[in-house]
This record gives structure tokens, C-alpha cells and sequence, in this order.
């Protein structure tokens, strides 16, 4: 039998370290997409609650910690981070795999904000998008998610068939907001 | 232009793709009159105008948006699920 490889979407692209601000890939694991069938939304959530420890996501935001996170991921969908889904989630809502659909960066130092203001159309300021907020937007027209982990960190989620055209973006973007020193 | 979303907030006009006009569909069985005025007839108001937009980049929610069409002042941002366009509820 052929012996298959791994590949994570970033390989040999990451990690980069530009001025004071870094930008390295994540390994989130397992990414399920939850999205609650009409009328289940509360059931959803206590299960969600009762087997993997976090709440469904409001609008916009994220719940859970790091290696286990549900992320607001859209109209009525979330997207559950880390662990494998339980059966029981099933009987609530559509269960969808999309481990190897997203390439999943950190961007974290002094200035992040800054790097993500020249791509993203969104207030991202640390006074109004606190920790355990998220918004789907556009990254340089690319359909992207954004959820603040930490005080001067972002996790980043594009397609994965956009890896390299996010890091060439972040990157630059990177270089600009140093240069300016 | 930045429009309103009713679940993500005030967000940037790239974010959205545009459809066109938001109209009610005829009910099942109306005549082919109703139908043709559906499908091929609009208005071209030079004020404000029911249109609908999708959250393309967003959350992905169809949106009725009260666009004048002269200022581009949004007026209205409402989900187009319970605007009452018709359709499947």
C-alpha cells in the first residue's frame, strides 16, 4: 500500500517573524462544521455543552480555549475545533468534516492589528473586538474567519487552496507595518 | 456604502454581492401576467428601492436592503428569510 504523507496547508511557508510580530501555522486538529437543524438550537447547545464543555457560539463570537474551541462560522453554523464531534451532536445538527479545508495561521505580537488593518475591512482594535470575539469577513478577497485568542494574537482561517496567497498577504503586510517602525 | 447586517453588524460593501430587486413572488397558480411581471419587469427608481444582497463574505445571509439609488443611502437592512418575499417559510 502507497505510503501517504501528511502535508499541513503552510508547510515550508511558516513560520515567519517580521519585526516584533510572528506568523505560524496552527494545528487545530479535527474541524467539524455544526449546523443545527430548524428548531434544535438549544438541544444543540446542551449537548455541545455536556460533551465537549462549551457553549454554542453567539453571533460573532468563539467559545471554548485553545485545542478545544467552537467558533462562530456563519449563519446558524459553527465550527467545532479540536476534538472529534460526539454521536450525540448528530441528532441536533449537520455534521460536516472540514479538517483539510482551511489553512489555520497565528498572527500574534505588538502591532497585529495593524498588519490585519491594511487586509481586513473590520474594526479589529482591541477595545472593540475583545477576546473570544470572531468575524467572518474578506481577507484580501478571500473569504476568511477571525478570532481574537489573545491580547496581541489572531487565529486566521482562509480555504485551504489559499495558503500561500494568505501568507504572501500577511507577510507583506507585515513588512509594511515594520518598515514604518 | 456600508450596510448594516442584522447578524454581523455594520459591515464594508465588498463584503456583499448584489442580486437585484427584491420582489414578492406570485403565489402558486397565479396567471402568466403575474409571473411575467416577476421575471422581467422592474421599476428604475431614481429614490429608494427594495433590493436584495447576500452576505457573500459574511455570514452568508440573503439581506433586503432599502437602497436609494440616487444618494446610496441605506435606508432599511432587514433578513430577506423574514421579509416576507414568499417563497418556502
Amino acid at each position: 500500500m502507497a505510503d501517504l504523507i501528511a502535508k499541513s496547508p503552510c508547510e515550508g511557508l511558516l513560520p515567519v517573524t517580521i519585526g516584533g510580530i510572528s506568523l505560524t501555522e496552527e494545528q487545530p486538529g479535527s474541524m467539524w462544521a455544526l449546523a443545527p437543524f430548524k428548531g434544535q438550537e438549544k438541544a444543540l447547545g446542551k449537548a455541545l455543552e455536556a460533551a465537549h464543555g462549551m457553549a454554542f457560539p453567539a453571533v460573532n463570537r468563539a467559545t471554548g480555549k485553545a485545542g478545544s474551541r467552537a467558533v462562530w462560522f456563519g449563519r446558524e453554523m459553527a465550527l467545532l475545533m479540536g476534538p472529534e464531534p460526539d454521536a450525540n451532536l448528530a441528532e441536533h445538527a449537520a455534521l460536516t468534516d472540514q479538517s483539510d479545508a482551511w489553512a489555520v495561521v497565528r498572527l500574534e505580537g505588538a502591532g497585529a492589528e495593524d498588519v490585519l488593518a491594511r487586509l481586513v475591512p473590520v474594526d479589529l482594535r482591541p477595545h472593540v473586538f475583545k477576546r473570544g470575539h470572531t468575524v467572518r469577513t474578506e481577507l484580501k478577497h478571500m473569504m476568511a474567519s477571525v478570532t481574537r485568542t489573545g491580547p496581541q494574537a489572531f487565529q486566521i482561517m482562509v480555504f485551504r487552496s489559499m495558503a500561500k496567497t494568505l501568507v504572501h498577504d500577511l507577510k507583506t503586510a507585515m513588512e509594511a507595518v515594520t518598515a514604518r517602525g | 456604502m456600508r450596510i448594516t447586517c442584522p447578524l454581523c453588524g455594520e459591515r464594508d460593501r465588498r463584503e456583499f454581492y448584489y442580486k437585484g430587486a427584491a420582489l414578492v413572488r406570485p403565489a402558486e397558480g397565479e396567471d402568466l401576467d403575474a409571473w411575467h411581471q416577476y421575471v422581467n419587469l422592474r421599476e428604475n427608481p431614481a429614490g429608494p428601492l427594495d433590493e436584495l444582497w447576500y452576505h457573500e463574505m459574511g455570514c452568508n445571509s440573503w439581506l433586503k436592503v432599502t437602497r436609494n439609488t440616487a444618494t446610496h443611502e441605506i435606508l432599511a437592512v432587514q433578513l430577506a428569510s423574514e421579509a416576507g418575499l414568499g417563497g418556502q417559510k
